[in-house]
């Protein structure tokens, strides 16, 4: 029987508010690739980020490689083998490549206080070159895509060859490409002794790529499995504590003929090539691609976040002009953001605030004082309609698991009388589920007369909730599927298909 | 976790270990030092020494709730302390050498900062410069404003006792009206911040912008407001000051935001933004008047007391990391 590598026993840690880890557990061994799997709020990334020093235990013990230890900071942990890809990226984003993969390690020139670029930057190669992984490591790290900034990422906790390899949600940013090098590049590693723990709501995926299973519910422990055994039904079973249904929910039938959002010919350069459509009421128009293909660009081009060069963007019918948000809240379009916490939320207000926060003025008294009554009714009637997770209406949002905080965002639209939707990734980062809540919330939405538009890199998602399907490629709107149509297959197909450069 | 409408306690707790903790510090601090003074010195604990200490509290407070403000957003106003100055010129211009009333020339001080506030809000806001230069070329600009003005000349306000007795006459308590003015402006302040669209936004540009800007708000207008109010605070200190040196002095100034920012972190505010109260910035500034006049009573060297103050102001924004760290 094999040392353990890694062995967690009894850890609890509470945060303000909210008790994030009760008595969990986890285990270890060398040459293995175990998951952990949980729903949002279960604990899996702070149980794993206090085994990579980042958050300490307020209980319970850690062995690794059977000596109990104690974990105060990142350099503890990397100093004991373990190394972690974390869910959000970490990288200097004025620092090239080479430079953010050696931090705090950079190869020494002639004198002990000067830095060896070329040294640096042949290492870099080096390692790229084991990895297959293709990019020049003098590059910016800011002026890469997301996606390589995550094999920028995957390199630089590789890099340091540790015994113990924790990757969160690693592949969410990857191509199917790039998450076949991946999963090559973690068989390597459980080759050669390595303990991979892989956290990530991808069921299909960790049972390609796993040896076992570990599911966490509620900041507790609730099994282990060997994958090869699990269904992922009973995964989810666990993960959820009760059944669910996959039923595909009823859409409704023919959406209204009603054209409420308009948009023509709207072009930015080379990210934005002449998008037209139109979104029709109580419709889910769901947007598809490829990574890079421009979704988000246009979604926020119609909502005045970023610049456009031309285009025409009509409500009701009737041409409007939106420069900033302001405007496009003010015609009733709203836009969730995919990096929530980022673009979505004021993290250190509270639930309430953010909640009111695109519509504050309608809670307003002539004196500009906020109508607190309100505004509280207001925030509590959604918090109920939509079953958000918080302990009251003070919590900080920051505090809030991704799903509860999605559900956040979600109010602060519908608060707002928003009539048009724009969900970028609606479900990224979020389990099981939460996911078919914001399903149903999807649904409800529309056969209330919503307009929605839909961006999601997941393609069952998109053939489950969409009425209708546009794709998208570098820019441009390759295709259009009715729900009828719609096979993965098609999908794929319009969204590779990238321009003729040659006249054949 | 259920769904619970929000009762009194569960306020209560998250009140308790948040930015209050930073206030009731604060507070204590406040109370510490004035004990300690008064067990030190005789001549500390007498009334005339309180009421000299809210005195000298007046102007730095209620430059430093307009700093509140703008640190709150997230930035910084370095300007506060001549656009005071300007102001007192620009009231003594209008009181002395134009021979206008009280009540026209205490509006047009106001104005006068407000429009510098606008001024800053402007670049910063629209032209994107940052808060720092901005205001600091501002504090230039109001400098020598103010010196153009008053052609480098101190404007008194002999022609006009009434000013004198309005803001420092003492009808109550032997309290001069500068202290309640201070207080009322507070009052206002807080509730402003605490309880308007103005304060609320406040609070949402400090804790994230972009998010703000996301969720439709017009965030140019409302910075530029933040920092219209600033200017007007500092104009209503250069009313103060005017009023207690029965002058307009434009070579007085330069510094007095240093003091106003002091008195804001230490009352809890934090430079990065989002976190802050306009009862810890009074505490704050009435931490700095106590140091300083508690310190020379007791007969310590002018010098020492600048060194004392610096320690004070780094020991209160390292109790705030680790107050923020502690929730990591």
């Amino acid at each position: 029987m094999a040392e353990l590598l890694v062995e967690m026993t009894g850890i609890s840690k509470t945060f303000p508010g909210v008790r994030a880890l009760e008595n969990a557990r986890f285990e270890l061994m060398p040459g293995e690739v175990h998951a952990l799997v949980g729903e949002n709020g279960a604990g899996k990334s702070t149980l794993m980020k206090i085994l990579a020093g980042i958050y300490k235990r307020d209980a319970g013990s850690i062995r690794v490689k059977g000596e109990e230890v104690e974990i105060p900071t990142p350099r503890a942990a990397q100093q004991l083998g373990i190394s972690i890809i974390h869910q959000e990226l970490n990288l200097m984003g004025h620092l090239t490549v080479a430079q953010n993969i050696f931090i705090g390690r950079e190869p020494r020139g002639a004198a002990p206080f000067l830095l060896d670029e070329k040294s640096l930057n042949a290492q870099a190669r080096e390692l790229f070159e084991t990895l297959h992984i293709r990019l020049d490591p003098r590059t910016r790290v800011a002026s890469l895509a997301v996606a390589q900034q995550q094999m920028v990422e995957i390199a630089k906790a590789l890099s340091f060859k540790s015994d113990v390899l924790i990757m969160d949600e690693p592949t969410a940013a990857l191509t199917d490409t790039e998450i076949d090098e991946l999963f090559r590049i973690i068989r390597h590693l459980r080759e050669g002794g390595t303990g991979i723990v892989h956290i990530s709501h991808r069921l299909q995926e960790l049972k390609q790529i796993s040896d076992r299973v570990t599911v966490m519910r509620d900041g507790g422990y609730i099994d282990t499995v060997q994958t090869a055994d699990a269904s992922i039904g009973s995964i989810i079973s666990k993960m959820v504590g009760r059944t669910i249904f996959e039923a595909t929910p009823e859409l409704p039938e023919h959406p209204d003929p009603e054209v409420v959002l308009e948009v023509r010919n709207l072009k930015r350069g080379r990210v934005i090539r002449d998008v037209s459509f139109q979104l029709h009421r109580g419709e889910i128009l769901g947007i598809s691609g490829l990574m890079g293909a421009g979704r988000t660009e246009v979604a926020r081009a119609i909502f005045g976040a970023d610049p456009r060069d031309s285009g025409e963007i009509l409500v009701h019918g009737k041409p409007v002009v939106i420069r900033t948000p302001a405007n496009a809240v003010a015609h009733g379009i709203g836009y969730l953001s995919e990096d929530r916490r980022r673009y979505g939320l004021a993290l250190i207000m509270d639930v309430e605030a953010n909640a009111v926060l695109a519509s504050l003025r309608k809670f307003a008294g002539r004196l500009g004082q906020i109508k607190f009554g309100r505004t509280r009714a207001a925030a509590q009637e959604q918090v109920k309609g939509l079953a958000i997770k918080t302990p009251s209406l003070a919590q900080r949002v920051r505090n809030l698991s991704g799903g509860t905080q999605q559900k956040v965002v979600v109010a602060k639209w519908l608060i707002a009388d928003t009539e048009v939707l724009i969900f970028d990734e609606p479900t990224r980062g979020i389990d099981v589920g939460a996911k078919s809540e914001i399903y149903r919330l999807l649904n409800d939405l529309a056969q209330q007369g919503k307009a929605i538009m839909m961006i999601s890199s997941e393609l069952p998602e998109i053939l489950r909730m969409s009425h209708r399907i546009l794709v998208m490629c570098e820019g441009r709107i390759t295709g259009e599927l009715s729900a009828a149509e719609a096979t993965q297959e098609k999908i794929m197909t319009f969204a590779t298909q990238r321009e003729d450069v040659v006249a054949a | 976790m259920q769904t619970t409408p929000p009762t009194g306690k569960f306020r209560m707790q998250s009140l308790v270990k948040g930015e209050s903790l930073q206030r009731f510090l604060a507070l204590g601090a406040l109370v510490l030092l004035l004990l300690f003074f008064s067990v030190l010195s005789g001549p500390f604990r007498t009334t005339e020494n309180f009421t000299s200490i809210l005195v000298a509290t007046a102007v730095n407070g209620v430059l430093a709730m307009g700093a509140t403000y703008v640190i709150i957003t997230g930035g910084i106003d370095l300007s506060v302390g001549t656009t005071m100055t300007l102001c007192s010129v620009i009231l003594g211009l209008v009181v002395t050498n134009a021979g206008l009333p009280l009540w026209l020339g205490i509006p047009a001080a106001l104005g006068g900062g407000a429009l510098v506030g606008t001024v800053n809000g402007v670049l910063i806001a629209k032209l994107k410069l940052p808060p720092f230069i901005a205001t600091l070329g501002m504090l230039n600009v109001s400098r020598g404003l103010a010196q153009i003005l008053s052609d480098v000349k101190p404007i008194y306000f002999e022609g006009h006792p009434e000013f004198y007795d309005t803001f420092m006459g003492k009808p109550i308590f032997g309290i001069p009206n500068v202290v309640f003015i201070m207080f009322g402006a507070g009052i206002l302040a807080s509730l402003v911040l605490t309880r308007t669209i103005l304060g609320r936004y406040t609070f949402a540009l400090g804790s994230n912008e972009e998010a703000t800007r996301l969720s439709g708000v017009n965030v140019d207008a409302w910075k530029i407001a933040v920092y219209s109010v600033a200017g007007l605070f500092a104009g209503l200190g250069g009313v103060l000051i005017a009023a207690r040196m029965s002058s307009a002095q434009p070579s007085v100034g330069m510094g007095y935001e240093l003091d106003a920012i002091a008195a804001a972190v230490i009352g809890g505010t934090s430079l990065s933004g989002g976190v802050g109260s306009i009862a810890g910035t009074i505490i704050g500034a009435l931490i700095i008047s106590t140091l300083g006049i508690g310190l020379s009573i007791i007969g310590v060297p002018d010098q020492w007391k600048l060194v004392i103050t610096g320690l004070v102001i780094i020991g209160a924004v390292w109790l705030d990391i680790l107050r923020r760290r502690g929730r990591a």
